[in-house]
């Protein structure tokens, strides 16, 4: 008996919003979902396998996944690093900072993507200088590890190209692993650090064998978040990605240039196989928040 | 190990937390940390561990005579175990226990010897079958012995308890400090714990160290403390007391009365060293009126105004004498107290 | 279930340990090292940024930015940046409510599997979001063919006589949004409402209160700022959304242009100016949103939601 009460509640109004929540979900978002399952549906396995597995797809797939993948490895790190000075170190500005980690959420995508065109190009304001170094230091790579083709692995410069990417998905990525991390860097005990401490741990022995388990599982979960995020974002990537197939293409752009075309049904597959991968993901992060809140409370 | 606290001054800002605060633990003895919230026992104890430094220029720590102000805690061989535990909750009891012996850097015993010590402590406090377990999985009661094996381990030379009790509820918490007194009969470690509980710090410790506002108001043992109080504050803090107007004892002409106007001020009296009489006897007393009877519990406790100035008085009396008086709600009686103290008024709290 | 947008919450506790511990900490040269890196950081990601937007915008000086503002298409971009919000935002703030009033209120089966379905806008890409009402609405669609084509006995016959387009028009601009911004106060709510108990509805409907007036004096004013703290992160990015609108709205200036999207169009004709000085009105908006964030959860902290 699904969704019938457990219990009878003297509280009025259960009917009325169960029946509404789900009238309006079911509308706006369970329906138009299943369309785009019911229309791959529509194709045949060899139809569907021919579009997700051609070779421009597949670019997409290793482009959007794998810079995604790390970009949001980066933001553990640092973002680690910013959540950690911004509970536990006090300078002037501090809540300004703390409130600034949440623009990538509140910019609009298109606004963060031409402004950070603008500071990354050749021109702009970090591009001048970081660009040259860029392409002087992919050279002296080609030249010691000639093995690898490395201008198309790692991009020949900043804006416009695979590190542009890199640079969007970052900053879209940014907010999550510093908000997951926060308030478990609040609630840890500081009993923890000292008692490690009387029991003759030095500083490096407690944050790597304390402090940094404890805070692993929101780590992770942070991580997948701005994974996640990184994963389907359009509007700050276009500006800045350069958007050449097979090199620097990412599969929502291959999308939105397959419905251009009128290929409904390109588009879809493509989409099916990122909307799968994307609720893996959920999967994945409500289990090990499941998991972790089981674990780590008491 | 004999701990000494010489002239030892905390402040946190305008609040004063210790001021010039002198001890000398005794080695081998448990010491309990009295008094209430805010009195600066915890700082002290958090101070000598060394996880707080005393204000610059104050006092000095000694650990047997020898300096350790400076020395940081993790080179201070104490042992410190935490109200609420603070167990690591990644490591499985075995790991938190080994904990300590496997971070040295020089002589970390091999691995075997690590293993053996683990299960040794693990006996000693009664918990051999929970070594893999994490701490999620145990009790209140077991996460705090277990908190006490990985002080242990280190073989501390002093070990310092914050509230070892005080998260725990009250049936457990007197089957635990009963075990926590035995256990230091076997072990005889220096130890030095903080309570607000005076029931528990009277109970289990050697000596009792009373703290009030940032200051230590008396060392003794439970019976001197108890017995001899030497500040209001501290008759106050250790049981039940009736303060009187020094002057209602004088008229009553008692035979304590004379020395009570001397000290004039307040006069401080248990409620069980009050004897009740009949006013009919006519013997020399405080006249009051007998207002309630709390009969549940081995003694009957009294509630009884006095005629003169219709202040409260608490007296305790055993039920047999209760039955024997024939008390009426209502009924005047004389109060005789048996033993009194006196303070002078600039002692006065 | 889980956050797929674990952005910070009203629900979170404010710390109780704040600044850890004292005297056990990182040595000077470890904490300048953390406060260098993370704050260096901060400039190249945040900070410059936002400071571009305003200097490209102001690059040709003062009346060419504000000359931005006189386009026409500009203006039309930006009441249907409003128009949209105006729908979307209370639409989800009706459905926030009704989905966290049965949900934090009361107990049955398949309760963690809706949560997690209100969750599920956040996972999908906003590209597939516009795609998805494409596939239902568009031409080639499941009521594409009876859009405009009128052979459907009931359904084309209608929206011949409304004369309705969906997809490439404003109602697809608005359901894409609704979309993409439908979870925002219904997952404000829940954990507040949760976490509040039912304790005081009970209260006033034992002291006679009707459910509604329960719900209006009583639930209301206790959930107020949560309600407010989802609305203001709803409402930014129904505004801001460039993915699923760029989708569903056929680019035609004018008319199915928000202010996002224009932003696009401006910047691909190289008029840069133009282009920051309309996503300068969106940066102070996000400016804006994180401000009254800011306080929101400042209020939060110093006394109850």
């Amino acid at each position: 008996m699904l969704l019938a009460r457990t219990q009878r509640s003297v509280l009025p109004g259960f009917g009325l919003s169960l029946g509404f929540t789900l009238a309006y979900l079911g509308l706006i978002v369970l329906v138009p979902l299943a369309a785009a399952f019911l229309k791959t549906a529509g194709m045949s396995w060899p139809d569907f396998w021919a579009v997700a597995s051609s070779p421009r797809v597949v670019a997409s797939f290793k482009v959007s996944f794998g810079i995604s993948l790390f970009a949001a490895l980066v933001n553990a790190v640092f973002g680690l690093i910013l959540a950690w000075v911004l509970v536990r170190y006090s300078f002037p500005g501090r809540r300004l900072v703390d409130g600034l980690v949440d623009l990538p959420f509140a910019l609009p995508t298109a606004v963060a993507g031409i402004a950070l065109t603008a500071i990354y190009a050749q021109n702009g304001w970090v591009g001048q200088w970081l660009d040259p170094l860029w392409a002087r230091g992919i050279q002296r790579l080609s030249n010691l590890i000639p093995w690898v083709n490395w201008p198309e692995f790692l991009g020949v410069k900043l804006a416009f190209d695979r590190p542009g990417i890199f640079i969007a998905l970052t900053f879209i990525g940014l907010p999550f692993v510093v908000r997951t991390l926060q308030p478990v860097l609040n609630e840890l005990e500081p009993e923890l650090e000292e008692v490690a401490a009387t029991l003759g741990a030095n500083r490096w022995q407690t944050m790597t064998r304390v402090v940094f388990p404890e805070l692993m599982p929101a780590l992770i979960t942070g991580f997948a978040l701005a994974f996640a995020r990184a994963v389907g974002e359009y509007g700050s990537v276009v500006f800045i990605a350069g958007n050449m197939p097979m090199h620097s293409e990412i599969t929502p752009l291959l999308i939105i240039t397959k419905l251009e075309q009128y290929d409904y049904q390109g588009a879809t597959a493509i989409a099916v196989v990122m909307l799968v991968a994307s609720f893996v993901l959920l999967l994945c992060i409500n289990l090990l928040q499941k998991w972790s809140r089981r674990y780590y409370r008491f | 190990m004999s701990v000494q606290v010489h002239n030892i001054r905390k402040t946190f800002g305008h609040y004063t937390a210790l001021a010039d605060v002198s001890l000398a633990v005794k080695s081998g003895k448990l010491t309990a940390l009295l008094g209430p919230s805010g009195s600066g026992k915890t700082t002290l104890l958090r101070i000598i561990a060394g996880l707080e430094y005393a204000d610059p220029g104050s006092g000095q720590i000694q650990f047997h005579g020898e300096d350790v102000t400076n020395v940081p805690a993790g080179k201070r061989k104490v042992g410190f175990v935490f109200q609420h535990y603070a167990l690591f909750r990644h490591m499985t009891v075995f790991a938190n226990i080994a904990f300590g012996l496997r971070v040295r850097r020089h002589n970390r015993p091999p691995q075997a010897e690590i293993t053996d010590r683990v299960h040794k402590l693990l006996k000693l406090v009664q918990l051999e079958n929970l070594a893999e377990r994490f701490p999620h999985q145990l009790s209140g009661g077991q996460r705090q012995r277990i908190a006490l094996a990985r002080a242990l381990a280190v073989e501390p030379k002093v070990l310092l308890l914050d509230e070892p009790f005080g998260a725990l509820d009250a049936k457990v918490r007197k089957e635990l400090r009963r075990w926590l007194r035995q256990f230091h009969e076997g072990i005889h470690l220096t130890t030095l714990f903080v309570t607000h509980d005076q029931e528990e710090a009277l109970e289990i410790a050697d000596e009792v160290v009373v703290m009030n506002q940032a200051k230590i108001e008396q060392v003794g043992s439970p019976q001197e403390v108890y017995d001899r109080p030497a500040t209001p504050f501290v008759y106050e803090f250790l049981g039940n007391v009736n303060v009187l107007q020094a002057k209602s004892l004088a008229n009553s002409g008692t035979p304590s009365s004379l020395s009570a106007l001397q000290a004039g001020g307040h006069i401080y009296v248990r409620p069980h060293d009050i004897e009740v009489v009949p006013h009919e006897t006519g013997a020399p007393g405080i006249p009051a009126v007998l207002r309630y009877i709390h009969a549940a519990g081995p003694q009957a406790r009294l509630t009884l105004e006095q005629v003169e100035n219709r202040a409260t008085v608490d007296a305790e009396i055993s039920r047999a004498e209760l039955v024997r008086l024939d008390l009426r709600i209502n009924s005047l009686v004389l109060l005789r107290p048996r033993q009194i103290r006196c303070f002078a008024e600039d002692y006065a709290i | 279930m889980a956050a797929l947008a674990a952005t910070s919450s009203l629900a979170v506790k404010p710390s109780p340990h704040g600044a850890g511990p004292r005297v056990i900490r990182n040595p000077w040269w470890v904490r300048a090292f953390f406060m260098t890196v993370a704050l260096l950081f901060v400039l190249c990601f945040l900070v410059l940024p936002l400071v571009a937007v305003f200097t490209e915008a102001l690059r040709k000086g003062m009346s060419a930015y504000f000359h931005s503002f006189t386009d026409p298409d500009v203006l039309s971009a930006l009441r249907l940046t409003l128009l949209t919000a105006a729908i979307a935002v209370p639409a989800n703030l009706v459905f926030g409510v009704a989905a966290a009033w049965c949900i934090a209120k009361f107990d049955f089966y398949g309760k963690s599997l809706l949560t997690t379905l209100i969750d599920l806008p956040f996972a999908v890409s906003p590209v597939i979001s516009g795609l998805i009402y494409v596939l239902v609405f568009g031409l080639q669609g499941w009521f594409g063919p009876y859009l405009g084509a009128g052979d459907h006995p009931w359904f084309g016959a209608w929206f011949n006589a409304q004369d309705i387009r969906i997809i490439f028009a404003v109602p697809g601009i608005v359901l894409a949004t609704i979309f993409v911004t439908f979870p925002f106060v219904a997952r404000e709510l829940i954990p507040l409402m949760q976490a509040q108990g039912n304790d005081e509805e009970y209260a006033a409907l034992t002291l006679g209160a009707s459910g509604w007036q329960t719900f209006w004096r009583v639930t209301v004013p206790n959930i107020k700022w949560g309600l407010f703290y989802g609305v203001i992160l709803c409402n930014a990015r129904a505004m801001g959304e460039f993915g699923a609108v760029s989708v569903v709205s056929g680019h035609i200036r004018g008319e199915t242009n928000t202010l996002p999207l224009h932003v696009e169009i401006l910047y691909n004709e190289y008029n840069f100016v133009a282009a920051f000085a309309v996503s300068s009105l969106l940066a102070l908006l996000a400016l804006l949103t994180l401000l009254l964030k800011s306080l929101v959860e400042w209020r939060a902290k110093k006394g109850g939601a």
